[in-house]
């Protein structure tokens, strides 16, 4: 933990926040403190209203109530599911985007970064998904963003890439040292890479666990698993259980770890 | 032996498509020489390119072609410019589109040709009405592409350059207008076609000069060797245009995949 978490008006604190969309409630009163620095996963079934939280905090949309309440002069940067690079620009014009003319050096090493600096002049279209996700992190991390927000982002890749992908976000989130939340449907990619897994369940937090492994983690570690598949049992039983968990099954008999990507 | 054979089938293969053509040409030319077509019926193929030759020397083929391809030229411009405004105007604002959109798509209906006795009560047999009926063809197909463009951009896209800071001039100069140019490039396409039809007719009906002019004037005087002459230039402007609208094509659409060189 660090030490900027327990100075005021740095974190990011959300109180009774509440979205609907039209009868609907997405997010019911939910109350979350984000430390600077964090690195948050929120995970969840599909509708449970992480990619809504997400884009409160981005600011691509607005509460019906409650308070969020994010640090003064905070730059915030989004990495989605889709690339979405402007398939017209040049690889690297696409790590520009934003930039000054005078930062452009910027780019060049942020693509550096993740490793395609020899793909700059090319065009998007020409490269894989998994290249295409990492010039967009490299163009989300070139604004050297105090929030970054990841929805997402490494769902439509196959599991190698994606493999490689977490590597590549944990260290340059280490680097960086920006709060970073990340939205996804895998428990084990969350656990691997967060500091705090939070489940979002029908709009409010069902579960809030740190993840006290040093990185980097190995997924085949007892504690690992252990702590993926309390998770993972909590997100199965669903929101219309309200009895404690039954934790003690053996680790071999369940393989939790084929069932985290039917999520 | 075989590659000999090889080289022999590619030429033929080559070949093959133009065997039909030329081998009609032959038979029309045999046709007028043997006496089995009549001269005011289709002139012989040498005929045509004798009179070709005259006109050549003579310089009226060059006067008339630049007098046809200047008024394409100032119609196309005009009503493509006035196109490209208002679709931009209406893909862009919702204000810009609740003022024009019905009423250019009322306008649309009329086929250009129907305002042609209109037109030549307003400007006589002048220059201007034939440059304003090219003009007025044209417009259509630039603002419904235009338009269509702009408003199929990928939202995602959008929200992205949005949330990277974009806005007013920089979001229309690196993503709206890029976005829609593959659009707006094939109403372009589809209006220079345009352009060639209303101005063979407008010059055909009235007119003292051009190459329509020449085919009336000619079948005034029974030169058929001349109207076919004008039909076949027709023909070889539409087919130039063609070729640079899709050299254009080439050049601002290198980042789309279909534009790619095979690899």
């Amino acid at each position: 933990m660090k030490l900027d978490d327990l100075k005021t008006g740095k974190s990011i604190v959300l109180q009774g926040l509440i979205r609907r969309f039209g009868e609907r409630v997405v997010l019911d009163a939910l109350d979350l403190h984000i430390p600077q620095g964090q690195f948050l996963a929120i995970v969840g079934r599909s509708g449970c209203g992480k990619s809504t939280l997400l884009r409160l905090l981005a600011g691509l949309d607005q509460a019906d109530g409650g308070l969020l309440q994010q640090p003064d002069g905070q730059s915030v940067r989004v990495m989605f599911q889709e690339a979405r690079l402007l398939p017209w620009k040049s690889v690297l014009d696409n790590v520009a985007l934003g930039l000054p003319a005078s930062r452009r050096g910027e780019a060049e090493q942020a693509l550096a970064e993740v490793g395609l600096a020899d793909r700059a002049q090319e065009w998007p279209a020409r490269l894989s998904g998994g290249q295409r996700q990492r010039v967009a992190l490299a163009r989300a991390l070139v604004h050297q963003p105090s929030l970054l927000l990841l929805d997402e982002p490494l769902g439509a890749l196959d599991a190698l890439t994606r493999l490689e992908m977490q590597g590549l976000i944990e260290r340059l989130w280490q680097q960086h040292a920006c709060t970073t939340v990340l939205v996804t449907h895998d428990v084990s990619e969350a656990v691997t890479l967060a500091d705090r897994v939070v489940l979002l369940e029908e709009g409010r937090v069902a579960l809030d666990l740190p993840v006290d492994l040093p990185r980097s983690r190995d997924p085949a570690d007892s504690r690992f698993v252990a702590l993926e598949q309390h998770i993972l049992q909590r997100v199965l039983q669903g929101p219309s259980f309200n009895t404690p968990l039954i934790n003690e099954t053996p680790l071999a008999s369940l393989h939790f770890s084929q069932l985290h990507w039917a999520l | 032996m075989s590659r000999s054979h090889a080289l022999a089938q590619g030429l033929w293969q080559r070949l093959l498509p133009w065997l039909v053509p030329i081998l009609l040409l032959l038979f029309w030319q045999q046709a007028s020489v043997a006496g089995w077509l009549n001269h005011r019926v289709l002139p012989a193929p040498t005929e045509v390119l004798v009179a070709f030759w005259q006109l050549l020397s003579s310089g009226d083929l060059f006067r008339h072609l630049a007098v046809s391809f200047a008024r394409v030229a100032s119609g196309f411009v005009i009503g493509a410019g006035l196109g490209l405004a208002f679709g931009l105007l209406a893909g862009v604002s919702r204000l810009g589109e609740a003022l024009f959109d019905t009423t250019l798509q009322m306008l649309r209906n009329i086929p250009p040709l129907a305002i042609l006795p209109l037109v030549i009560l307003w400007f006589g047999i002048d220059e201007s009405a034939k440059v304003f009926l090219v003009a007025f063809g044209v417009l259509f197909p630039v603002y419904l592409n235009t338009y269509h463009g702009i408003r199929s951009l990928d939202p995602q896209l959008l929200e992205m350059a949005r949330s990277y800071g974009l806005s007013g001039n920089a979001l229309f100069r690196q993503v709206v207008l890029p976005g829609a140019l593959p659009s707006i490039l094939v109403g372009i396409r589809y209006a220079l076609g345009i352009a060639w039809i209303i101005l063979i007719v407008a010059e055909t009906l009235s007119a003292t000069s051009g190459i329509g002019y020449l085919a009336s004037n000619a079948r005034e005087f029974l030169q058929t060797d001349i109207v076919v002459l004008s039909i076949l230039l027709y023909a070889a402007l539409g087919k130039v245009v063609d070729v640079a609208a899709r050299a254009l094509e080439k050049r601002w659409l290198r980042w789309h995949p279909s534009y790619f060189k095979a690899a």
